[in-house]
């Protein structure tokens, strides 16, 4: 029955890599933008609500209503400034500033910060829990994390396949070149991809500062996890990141079952064996969305 | 290299004052290489103008920079009267200026019907809508929820125009449209310039095969290294002239095998 329950955890778990990734994967699959500060952008999402709740007298639990709107403009002005400059200048320089991205925004949360832990404290709702039996035991909160993994991946989807503007993401994903003749101006297509894509780093950065505790280098280990669930997965498919998510934390609760110190090992050697066997992906079907 | 003289180009009849687009002395670097040298280009409203030329011309440089695509070091692109020459693409997209780009330049991952909606995307009032393309393709109807990148080559360019035409541009500029094609594709998709044309679109084209060109456009204009070397209607320029102006030696007809077949 232990076995059951690392499958259920792992699940848990992985609908929060999930959530984590996708905003990574939306990036690179329509600016091709690898973004080493990923992990550190959700890191900093739980460090603003650290710091604005006491100021805005929200409560807690709905730190994400200051947090994501936030995000999603720092996000368009990111992208329309900093990130555009470097794309213009390729592939490699954009790589080099979301590195440098990673360093400033470590060692600006260091100095405002200071290195000790941080939590959002949500009370009581993170220990509710509910027992299936004796062994088998999940937290709401993680359920609630699975449900929104889910609606957003879910609300992503639907976007990107039916809404207008999802449309032309995909179109200048596709063709930059194209898409300036049919009349869109791409830097602003791209400015609304990374204001989604920083809305979703932000909830996953609140929901770990939520039901863990981030210091200002938590960032650059949960980007590891993020960047496996989109190669698992397989880049640009949005359902592949819910999968790939899910994959890995099965995996990694099935390796510390086997044994408590295999547990990162298994998530690592399964994300090996897809990059072996299946290079695109499990759902990925071309080199590049 | 000397500038050219004006008594340097075949002249035919000129363009008429009062053209709806208007290209003026335009000089395009590639880098140190000078793409386009001067080249000045007059289209009177519904008129259908062909640049002909060997590659490496400067046509579909021409195009390019008329849609956008490239910065002219100098000159200017007037389209009625309106400078924009230094407009971005979507702009002069909504200003009516389309391009059906060089290879079709399709998005892969989209529908044939979503590429059509991206094309409708910043378009212009007027009577093409995606129905309308499907009247104009019959065979798009039953196949627009197919991945564009699953079409054949001809379809592709079929959906390239459809997608410029949904913008219902004024001036349209087709680049190479019989590129890789069947003769026989290239000639279903070059009847439909006909209804284009009775549509009030003025045509701007591109093409390599000068009997091509001459069959669809009133007037054609050559290229050569970046400078015109002749201009006017087709019927007013013996074959050896248009060969001359096209490779830029006196005719031979051991040019080659890309030599440009005007017998038809």
């Amino acid at each position: 029955m232990s076995w059951v329950n690392a499958v259920i955890q792992g699940v848990l778990t992985g609908a929060f890599y999930a959530l984590f990734a996708c905003g990574l994967s939306l990036l690179f699959g329509v600016m091709g933008i690898i973004n080493l500060a990923h992990g550190d952008l959700a890191v900093i999402g739980g460090y603003v609500a650290v710091a604005l709740i006491p100021v805005t007298h929200v409560p807690v639990v709905w730190s994400f209503a200051i947090v994501v709107p936030i995000f999603a403009v720092g996000g368009y002005v990111l992208q329309r400034t900093l990130l555009q400059a470097s794309l213009d200048r390729g592939p490699f320089t954009t790589l080099l500033v979301t590195f440098g991205l990673s360093v400033v925004a470590e060692n600006a949360l260091l100095e405002v910060f200071t290195s000790n832990s941080q939590s959002l404290n949500i009370g009581n709702l993170i220990t509710y829990s509910f027992s299936i039996n004796s062994q088998i035991t999940i937290s709401y909160f993680s359920v609630v994390v699975l449900a929104l993994a889910v609606a957003v991946l879910g609300a992503l989807q639907l976007f990107l396949s039916r809404s207008r503007t999802g449309r032309l993401i995909r179109a200048v994903a596709d063709d930059r070149e194209a898409a300036q003749l049919v009349g869109a101006n791409h830097r602003h297509v791209f400015g609304v991809a990374a204001a989604i894509a920083f809305s979703t780093v932000a909830l996953a950065g609140l929901a770990y500062a939520m039901s863990s505790q981030i210091a200002p280098t938590t960032g650059t280990g949960t980007l590891l996890s993020a960047f496996e669930a989109v190669v698992i997965g397989g880049i640009g498919s949005v359902w592949g990141t819910l999968v790939g998510g899910v994959v890995l934390g099965v995996a990694q609760q099935i390796g510390a079952q086997i044994n408590p110190a295999y547990q990162i090992l298994a998530g690592h050697l399964v994300f090996l064996a897809v990059l072996a066997l299946r290079p695109q992906g499990l759902f990925g079907t071309r080199a590049r969305a | 290299m000397s500038e050219p003289s004006q008594a340097d180009v075949v002249s035919g009849g000129g363009a008429a004052p009062g053209a709806l687009l208007e290209v003026e002395h335009l000089v395009v670097h590639h880098g140190q290489l000078r793409a386009l040298n001067d080249v000045s280009v007059s289209l009177r409203a519904g008129e259908t103008l062909a640049i002909i030329g060997a590659n490496g011309a400067g046509k579909s440089t021409l195009l390019r920079t008329i849609a956008g695509l490239h910065r002219p070091t100098s000159g200017r692109i007037l389209l009625d009267g309106v400078d924009l020459s230094h407009s971005p693409p979507e702009q002069r997209l909504r200003r009516g200026i389309a391009l059906v780009p060089e290879g079709r330049r399709l998005f892969p991952s989209l529908t044939v019907e979503e590429n059509l909606l991206v094309g409708a995307y910043r378009a212009r009032p007027g009577p093409f809508v995606p129905d309308r393309i499907y009247e104009l393709f019959e065979w798009m109807r039953t196949r627009r929820k197919q991945r564009a990148a699953e079409l054949s080559g001809g379809e592709q360019q079929a959906v390239a125009i459809g997608r410029a035409l949904v913008a219902n541009p004024r001036v349209l500029l087709l680049d190479e449209l019989s590129l890789g094609l069947a003769p026989l594709v290239v000639q279903r998709i070059y009847g439909v310039l006909p209804e284009l044309l009775s549509a009030g679109i003025t045509i701007l084209l591109v093409e390599q095969d000068v009997a091509q060109a001459t069959r669809v456009a009133a007037r054609v204009q050559c290229l050569l290294e970046g400078r015109t070397t002749l201009e006017g209607r087709p019927g007013e320029f013996s074959a050896e002239q248009i060969e001359t102006a096209y490779f830029g030696m006196s005719g031979t007809s051991a040019v080659g095998a890309g030599a440009p077949a005007l017998e038809e």
